[in-house]
């Protein structure tokens, strides 16, 4: 029971910190619930199929099929992520105003909604799928079934509880400062992604490694340490990182520090954007 | 999302740059290493590889449920289903070890010394 709590808490904490800032990135506007859940289900349901097809999918594509899939599913994320950041640079404060003046939930486009929704489902495919195979694994071997079932909810149900406290405090930050708040930890989550998947594509053998630990700080935040876990969630902390993987973080950030700038200039804030 | 868009091309662009410029490494051995997964233990339990060498290592797991080969220091996770196999690609290692775990089973554990 413990073994299944623990692995479970541990694959589920990173989808779990994940949904917590897009919820927080999302105070106050109106369907986010409905669009979080849909993308949560829709993610649970894909792990589903994933844990099915996990050995067809190792050996396709000449064995890489696993990594390949991996890296597209987190691009993807990057790419979502850093389509709303780059648009809450330009709809943020405005935002943040209108559900201060109007004092009641506020609409947000689908288009947004839709992307954050995508983005929780494929952090939810990611690390369900393991989950799905480690308990199918438990359930084979083990006598009795129930106390197995009871200790991965109850993983599960530690994880959501650690992105509950989050939440909370995060709700504390004012509704002005809380996007930009959220856009920060946004850009790093989109950097961190694309330093993960970087890695997978070395491990593919499609780019080259640039040095397979440019440091290594596993002495001070070892990568099994659940500080180190949380910070592999928020950023894709790594103790031993690789160089393409740094070049992958900081191109990302420059990337987007740099046109959430140009797009926050160009773009008129009217009242009639949001 | 015109800008979305150039970044993702720009990001393709440089994939794709980055693969072209990427000469083939010769693996040191053809057939590659193997590591076999039987009950709660490695073999070998130590793998010796070639520094400094592109090197194909297949993980076979012969018990009755997956596994996850996962090495934080060699920046590698895969999961092996039941009696089934992977390839793993590391390389080119710096001299030293490098542990990895059953992440399904973490007091698993086993290393691969580059030399």
């Amino acid at each position: 029971m413990l073994a299944a709590l623990l692995l479970v808490f541990r694959e589920s904490l990173e989808a779990a910190l994940v949904i917590t800032v897009i919820l927080a990135a999302t105070r106050g506007v109106t369907k986010r619930g409905h669009y979080m859940m849909a993308g949560i289900g829709i993610g649970a349901a894909g792990a589903g199929v994933l844990a099915i097809f996990t050995g067809a999918l190792s050996h396709s594509l000449g064995g890489v099929g696993a990594e390949l899939f991996n890296a597209a599913v987190l691009l993807l994320a990057v790419g979502l992520l850093s389509w709303h950041v780059i648009w809450m640079g330009s709809h943020g404060k405005e935002m943040a105003r209108e559900t201060k003046q109007l004092g009641h939930d506020i609409t947000l486009g689908i288009k947004p909604l839709s992307a954050l929704a995508i983005v929780s489902a494929t952090t939810v495919l990611r690390e369900g799928s393991e989950i799905v195979l480690f308990m199918q694994g438990l359930l084979a071997s083990a006598d009795h079934s129930a106390p197995l079932f009871i200790g991965g909810i109850l993983g599960l149900l530690c994880a959501v509880g650690v992105g509950m406290v989050m939440y909370f405090g995060m709700a504390r930050i004012p509704l002005g400062k809380l996007f930009a708040a959220t856009n920060v930890l946004m850009m790093l989550i989109a950097a961190g992604m694309a330093g993960k998947a970087a890695n997978y594509l070395v491990a593919a053998g499609w780019l080259p490694e640039f040095g397979n630990r440019i440091w290594d700080t596993s002495r001070i935040i070892s990568n099994d340490s659940w500080i180190g876990k949380a910070l592999s969630a928020f950023m894709g902390y790594s103790a031993t990182p690789t160089g393409i993987q740094i070049l992958f973080f900081t191109g990302t950030i420059a990337a987007l520090v740099l046109m959430a700038r140009t797009y926050a200039e160009t773009v008129p804030r009217t009242a009639s954007q949001a | 999302m015109t800008k979305l868009s150039l970044f993702t091309f720009a990001l393709l662009a440089t994939f794709a740059a980055v693969q072209a410029a990427d000469t083939p490494v010769q693996t040191a051995n053809a057939d590659g290493y193997t590591i076999i997964l039987k009950d709660r233990a490695w073999s070998p339990v130590d793998l010796v590889v070639p520094a400094g060498q592109k090197v194909k290592i297949t993980v076979k797991n012969l018990n009755d449920k997956p596994a996850e080969f996962e090495s934080a220091t060699l920046n590698r996770e895969k999961v092996v289903t039941q009696h089934g196999e992977i390839t793993v690609f590391v390389g080119p290692l710096d001299a030293g070890h490098y542990s990895y775990v059953n992440d399904f089973d973490r007091t698993t554990t086993g290393t691969i010394t580059a030399k």
